[in-house]
């Protein structure tokens, strides 16, 4: 004999409690919180420390971040002065929600306008796991090429912005060839209100568009 | 990877159903968005390494991925998404949204009884 059980339950239903309780407290202080989300190496630590530099005035900035070993990356971004936590997920490939709600515990979250979350660089598990954040930040370098939108859609439907970063290597006429039309096309096909801001972290050009983004962003969630 | 995560999941919820139906669960359908990003082989193999010893060891997943929605801006048509073709099937207008995936859902589990 057989017998079929309905039963309709979310399966990733504990990290989802998580991620709603992250976004309530986060609402609940009027603080905005990002998740970046990209491949390794796409330099979004970099994009980080630049912009918690250049912005030391007028926004305070917190970071969350997530790798799978070491603590390499809070160093980096501690050297600035800004708060960090480093999370080592120990061979996970995605931060979870649990995770990000324990290390907000431990940020001096009102003395903050603005928490970055630097998710494992990995372009698509992260994107399935929702942390409380108000927004997700995609970074895509241009070494990686221009038709990731197209082949790792998930991160590109669900992003807010879209930094293309390394824009410098076009510049130096290398040997890098990515058409930023094209992978402009193929995210906005994907996503018809994502923002697109190509940008070099290592010598600030673009990044002016970026900041006026996330200072539009910060007044919004202050109200 | 994180499909290891999701089997963990799944093999909690179909154990506890399990002890509560008093019986051996025989097959789990599970559904999903296409941006949920599991993979089938993937998800298989690991409820089949971590349902070893339990009474789920042996079970089949039947695993169905629901395709996402499009909603055009121009003539509000409702369509499948299809990433080789982003346009409205009806006007042609590559002017849409996504409309939310769907969830990572354990819809049923069927179980032997005596």
């Amino acid at each position: 004999m057989k017998k079929i059980v309905d039963i309709g339950k979310k399966i990733l239903i504990a990290n989802e409690e998580y991620a709603l309780k992250n976004s309530q407290f986060l609402a609940e202080q009027k603080k905005l919180c990002l998740n970046m989300i990209s491949s390794p190496g796409s330099g979004k630590t970099t994009i980080l420390v630049r912009t918690i530099t250049e912005l030391k005035d007028k926004i305070k900035i917190g970071v969350i971040e997530g790798d799978i070993q070491t603590d390499l990356d809070a160093k980096r971004i501690k050297a600035t002065e800004a708060p960090a936590i480093q999370i080592e997920t120990g061979g996970s490939c995605h931060l979870s929600a649990a995770q990000v709600s324990n290390a907000l515990e431990n940020l001096l979250i009102s003395t903050l306008d603005l928490i970055f979350i630097e998710n494992v660089g990995n372009l698509v598990c992260p994107s399935a796991f929702e942390l409380g954040e108000w927004g997700k930040i995609a970074v895509l370098s241009v070494a990686e090429g221009d038709d990731k939108p197209a082949k790792y859609p998930a991160i590109f439907a669900k992003s807010k912005v879209l930094l293309i970063n390394k824009i410098d290597l076009l510049e130096a006429g290398t040997q890098v060839d990515f058409d930023i039309e094209r992978a402009k096309a193929d995210a906005s096909k994907l996503n018809k209100d994502i923002a697109i801001f190509p940008v070099s972290a290592r010598t600030g050009k673009g990044m002016a568009e970026w900041y006026n983004w996330l200072e539009e962003s910060v007044k919004n969630i202050r109200g | 990877m994180h499909e290891t995560m999701v089997a963990e999941s799944l093999l909690k919820t179909i154990s506890a159903e399990s002890t509560k139906q008093n019986a051996k669960p025989v097959s789990a359908k599970i559904s999903c968005g296409m941006l949920n990003t599991v993979n089938d082989e993937i998800i298989r193999f690991a409820f089949d390494a971590i349902a070893k010893g339990t009474p789920c060891e042996g079970m089949k997943l039947e695993i169905e991925h629901k395709p996402i929605q499009g909603k055009c801006r121009n003539c509000s048509e409702t369509f499948e998404f299809e990433i080789c073709r982003p346009k409205c099937p009806k006007c042609e207008s590559e002017q849409f949204d996504l409309l939310p995936d769907a969830p990572l859902i354990l819809e049923e589990i069927e179980f032997e009884t005596e």
